[in-house]
């Protein structure tokens, strides 16, 4: 059992995306991650789906992916050499002070942004893989995060290959 | 200008539909003024179950798209079961719904349900149309997808408002074009020669013939691959009917309730081949000790079942008949198989599916007095349970699409509505529906179908007062707790003379074949109600989570 990063390019449809996660929850695989958008060919969506499960397991859901009408192509990228990021928006704490000195200082060394500036909050924008908005969530955590939200992974291979059109 | 009801009946006549079951309802109301003087011919069926069957049995027995039509939430709903069935046995049909306008779509109006919803995971692809303009060519996908590529059940929901707009007609384009869906049909030319050198060199080949093979058309290749190299072929319950039962090389089923001799053979083979079959569990029993000595040619169209339960050394990804008339053409040598064949003989004769013969009525001996006088020329729909395997097991059946069962989902109910969809795709053929008292009350009132339309279908009950399969699990399995498996009697033939159609009860041997022959000689519909043994039993049968030749009630045990 490990994590598997999906790319799976679709129909820009109602009921797409439902068709696709179906085929994951009637097997109970819970999707660790999500993430959706319109993508380079005009009425097409990529979805990124990280889930967990083996190897003939996970397989077999992209077989089933593939079966759909309106799933166009899906590639595990999880061997694959590739970029992976997501973006999290972290609402944190802040008393004026040192707490709030010290959250700014963390943040510049995370190389995360802050993009707003309350009366008892800072709302920090980071960008990074998993881990680095673990690590980052973790030092916060002693001064209280209010709300954390994230995007969801998303993948790409490197170098000129790509996921794209034609099964 | 047309109205989309008017869209809708032509797109089906352009797709060459005749025949439709349906039921209709409030949101339909525009399709059905559509059809009351359309050529189409429409057949209300008494529960929207039946339909979908008989869509169903249609398509089965014809090869040809099933359509079926029902209104908005409960009578959508109702069709559920039975597009499920047709999807766990890949029968292409369209199944048509109503919904309310969609103005008041998921606002819980009046007879909603969310269909598409409902049905994704039981459908090959499904549609809610939006739009009057997109009728046609919505309806030209679906029987496109529906009928290709691994066939199943489409859905295509169609809002009140959706039918009643009038707009001006749509040009259609020739040919579906869908991105995401390209079926492979021809096999990969190198695993074919890689293929046929596994079967020249094997000793112990099987093939083992899924229902893929009656789908595909591929009888007469299959048949000659078998014989051109002589190699014995068991099928599954839905590939009975690609092999003459009488052919010698014939073994029969395998599998939970297979002969002992297929399922001997399976676990000798030091090669099967498996095409259009897919490894179900009652099929495999244990999956670790199914064919442990064989290699395994897997030829499917489905790329998803290739490997799925069982590792499989060549792979072959294309339509079972494509594949077959392309080895056939490119075979160079033969196997030598002869002390495989005289192993298998042996098998064969001293295993036999056994019928008491000690002048009590069994069930085994109605299907096989049944068989004796249909000669194979007839279609043999069934329900679910005892008596699906007996029929399955005793009927000599001689050609494909003769044989007509709900395989995966195993739905009880089905036979009767499915016999009467058969019906119509074969007029030409007397259909018979062998049943239990226990499945034809699951969809009894279609007595009134076939007796409004005089429908020549033969309903033979192989009454027990049980529900049979699980009564027999209660008494091997569970100390013969016959926990609400008991049925009071029925008297069937008077509920068949209360709907005007004939019928007659059976208590003894010496009367099967007369009433068989009243049966046949019946203008319309008939039922016979065979009181048969109760406690009588479906053997052979491999235990749940056995390995398929440690059966029991055969010759070995």
């Amino acid at each position: 059992m490990k994590p598997h990063t999906l790319s799976v390019l679709v129909e820009n449809r109602a009921g797409v995306l439902s068709r696709v996660t179906g085929l994951f929850s009637r097997r109970g695989f819970n999707i660790e991650s999500l993430a959706v958008g319109p993508c380079e060919e005009p009425g097409m969506s990529r979805i990124t789906i990280v889930v967990i499960g083996d190897d003939a397991q996970v397989e077999q859901v992209m077989k089933q992916l593939n079966k759909l009408i309106d799933v166009i192509k899906v590639s595990d990228l999880t061997d694959n050499e590739r970029v992976e990021r997501e973006l999290a928006l972290i609402k944190v704490t802040a008393e004026q002070g040192t707490s709030r000195a010290e959250i700014m200082q963390i943040a510049s060394i995370f190389r995360a942004q802050i993009v707003d500036v309350g009366a008892k909050t800072l709302v920090l924008q980071i960008i990074g893989d998993t881990d680095k908005i673990e690590a980052l969530e973790k030092l916060l955590r002693q001064y209280g995060i209010k709300e954390f939200v994230r995007t969801g992974k998303v993948g790409i291979l490197r170098g000129s290959k790509t996921v794209t059109g034609g099964k | 200008m047309k109205t989309g009801a008017k869209i809708l009946v032509e797109s089906l006549q352009r797709e060459g539909v005749d025949t439709i079951f349906g039921y209709p309802g409030g949101s339909v109301l525009p399709i059905y003024d559509e059809l009351f003087d359309s050529p189409l011919r429409h057949i209300l069926v008494r529960h929207e179950q039946a339909a979908a069957h008989a869509a169903d049995g249609y398509a089965r027995a014809s090869g040809r798209v099933g359509v079926c039509l029902a209104t908005s939430g409960p009578g959508a709903c109702n069709l559920v079961t039975g597009i499920a069935t047709a999807y766990m046995d890949s029968v292409p049909m369209v199944a048509i719904t109503g919904q309310v306008p969609t103005s008041m779509l998921g606002n819980d109006a009046f007879q909603e349900s969310d269909i598409t919803g409902i049905t994704m995971p039981v459908t090959k692809h499904n549609y809610l149309v939006k739009r009057t303009e997109d009728i046609s060519r919505v309806v030209q996908e679906a029987f496109y997808v529906a009928g290709t590529g691994r066939q199943g059940p489409v859905l295509i929901d169609l809002p009140k408002d959706v039918n009643t707009r009038s707009i001006k007609d749509v040009p259609l384009t020739e040919k579906v074009s869908l991105r995401g869906y390209n079926p492979t049909y021809k096999g990969h030319t190198r695993q074919i020669d890689k293929a046929l050198e596994l079967i020249a060199q094997a000793e112990r080949p099987l093939i083992y013939a899924g229902g893929g093979v009656i789908l595909s058309n591929a009888s007469e290749e299959l048949l000659g691959l078998a014989t051109l190299f002589g190699i014995p072929v068991t099928t599954t319950l839905m590939g009975i009917g690609c092999i003459p039962c009488d052919h010698p090389l014939n073994l029969g089923m395998l599998g939970m309730h297979g002969t002992e001799y297929a399922n001997f053979a399976v676990t000798e083979s030091d090669l099967l081949i498996a095409i259009g079959a897919r490894f179900d569990d009652r099929v495999t029993g244990k999956l670790d000790t199914f064919a442990p000595h064989a290699k395994i040619i897997h030829i499917d169209i489905d790329p998803a079942e290739i490997g799925k339960n069982k590792r499989v050394d060549i792979p072959i990804v294309g339509d079972v008949k494509s594949v077959l008339k392309d080895m056939l053409a490119s075979v160079k040598k033969k196997g030598v198989y002869d002390a495989w064949l005289t192993k298998v003989r042996h098998w064969k004769q001293h295993h036999p599916l056994k019928c008491k013969d000690d002048g009590l009525l069994h069930p085994q001996y109605v299907v096989r007095q049944m068989s004796e006088l249909l000669q194979g020329d007839a279609i043999i729909v069934s329900e679910v349970g005892q008596n699906q395997m007996w029929a399955a097991q005793h009927f000599c059946f001689k050609k494909p699409r003769t044989w007509i069962t709900s395989g995966g989902l195993g739905t009880m109910g089905y036979g009767f509505p499915a016999a009467i969809g058969a019906h119509y795709a074969r007029p030409d053929l007397p259909v018979f529906d062998v049943a239990g008292d226990g499945s034809i009350q699951m969809n009894i009132q279609e007595l009134g179908t076939v007796a409004q339309y005089k429908i020549p279908v033969k309903i033979a009950i192989l009454n027990n007062m049980y529900l049979g399969m699980v009564r027999q699990w209660q008494e091997l399995f569970y100390d013969r707790r016959y926990s609400y498996t008991e049925l009071p009697s029925v008297d069937f033939v008077k509920i068949a003379n209360a709907y005007g159609v004939e019928g007659v009860r059976v208590e003894s041997c010496d009367e099967v074949m007369p009433a068989l022959k009243a049966a046949l000689e019946c203008e319309g519909a008939f039922v016979m109600d065979f009181r048969v043994e109760r406690e009588e039993n479906v053997f052979p049968m491999v235990p749940a989570g056995a390995a398929i030749n440690e059966m029991i009630g055969g010759h070995s045990r």
